[in-house]
């Protein structure tokens, strides 16, 4: 098994947020600080290697011309049922995530990896790659809430860490409120991707010569 | 029938809670067609055809779950209608107004997976809204989306015109740090008090 090469994708060179760019509304919205992030991206994590699973199991009994509508439903029914479980186990996380759980339904990277990767292979690659591509993610929200949560509101691991007070880095007078508004997101996604590019434009150049 | 309430749900979702800027609702489809005017344009008027149905219909559905005890099954239900709803629409459209449907080409099925569809339908459960209320929602969400993509596709066709970024910024970058600039302006909405 290439399992390393597909999590090297996954985390990296086929990154679903900073590479293929999709999944964007949940990866800006719910960053604003590190248990939202962990929660959302180990939510997503699940549900994709779930639904993976099952649409790779399923991938030669759906008819072809309602593969979507087939998929759309599969995935409903994971991501309803992660909804339900963290309502009931974890209900601060579902609190602040609110309406973004429900959302996961659409949310292009899960109906992105159906339809590109689970569609056409086996089950055991297709969980990997559910798992590799999830953890991408989740990479994504982690670094984007540590750095909106730390230049916004001065804090580490709100939610997470020092009883879910968070480690105060500086003041939250001194931080910069702007990043944990919507501008935040959009900024810092921004900048994000412009430095996923400036690296690939550099390694590029580097293997060229 | 209270008109003020109506009118500050309307606000509300056009200026104050914009669905793309403020609540990061629909940011694929803003992101990805706003590239030009045209499509922009038609993109925006799907939307508020198909939101404000979706509203309305996802009421009457959400009453029926709730009537046979199925509140939990509320996601697989909006995603089936709506998923049926656009199919539909896309069918009408191609046998009543061809030109119409020939504009919005791809992009009147993508509206199924564009999330300020979903979002505007779980959002009236959560706001209890009634029928009425909901549909206005839905259709004033769906302006806000339109007003937000059209402001962001004339700056973008400006954009590529005259600006010259560093280039590792160049492309999806630079137009996701308009987006935020877009935002922040949108921000000096949410201090408005409606009656």
């Amino acid at each position: 098994m290439n399992f390393k090469k597909q999590l090297k994708e996954g985390l990296l060179t086929q990154n679903p947020v900073l590479v293929q760019q999709l999944g964007m509304c949940s990866t800006m919205a719910i960053t604003t600080s590190l248990s939202n992030g962990l929660g959302m991206g180990v939510s997503v994590t699940i549900i994709l290697a779930l639904s993976n699973i099952f649409i790779s199991l399923l991938r030669k009994i759906i008819p072809d011309k309602i593969r979507i509508a087939a998929y759309v439903v599969v995935i409903a029914g994971f991501v309803t049922m992660v909804d339900l479980l963290l309502q009931a186990y974890l209900q601060d996380i579902a609190e602040s995530l609110g309406v973004f759980i429900p959302l996961i339904v659409v949310n292009c990277i899960i109906l992105a990896r159906a339809e590109a990767f689970a569609s056409k292979n086996r089950v055991l690659p297709s969980a990997v790659d559910g798992i590799c591509q999830g953890l991408g993610y989740t990479l994504v929200l982690v670094v984007m809430s540590v750095i909106r949560e730390f230049l916004g509101s001065g804090t580490f691991g709100s939610g997470v860490l020092n009883g879910g007070e968070g480690i105060r880095i500086f003041p939250e007078s001194y931080g910069a409120q702007m990043l944990v508004l919507p501008v935040g997101g959009f900024l810092t996604l921004g900048v994000l991707i412009a430095v996923v590019q400036w690296m690939q434009d550099r390694s590029a150049r580097k293997g060229g010569k | 029938m209270d008109v003020t309430k109506l009118l500050s749900i309307a606000l509300g979702a056009i200026l104050i809670n914009n669905f793309i800027l403020v609540q990061f609702l629909g940011c694929c489809p803003f992101l990805g067609v706003s590239k030009k005017m045209d499509t922009a344009i038609g993109m925006g008027f799907a939307v508020i055809f198909v939101m404000g149905l979706a509203s309305g219909i996802c009421y009457f559905v959400n009453e029926l779950l709730v009537a046979l005890g199925l509140g939990f099954m509320q996601t697989v239900a909006f995603i089936l209608v709506i998923a049926a709803l656009v199919q539909f629409v896309e069918m009408f459209l191609q046998k009543m107004v061809p030109s119409l449907y020939e504009a919005l080409g791809v992009y009147l099925p993508l509206i199924t997976t564009n999330c300020a569809v979903l979002g505007v339908a779980l959002l009236n459960v959560q706001n209890e809204y009634n029928f009425i209320e909901s549909v206005v929602y839905g259709v004033t969400g769906g302006i806000g989306f339109l007003l937000a993509i059209v402001l962001f596709a004339s700056i973008r066709e400006r954009l590529d015109m005259v600006s010259s970024p560093p280039k590792c910024f160049r492309g999806f970058p630079i137009a996701l740090i308009t987006a935020g600039l877009m935002a922040l302006a949108f921000g000096g909405f949410s201090g408005l008090q409606v009656w």
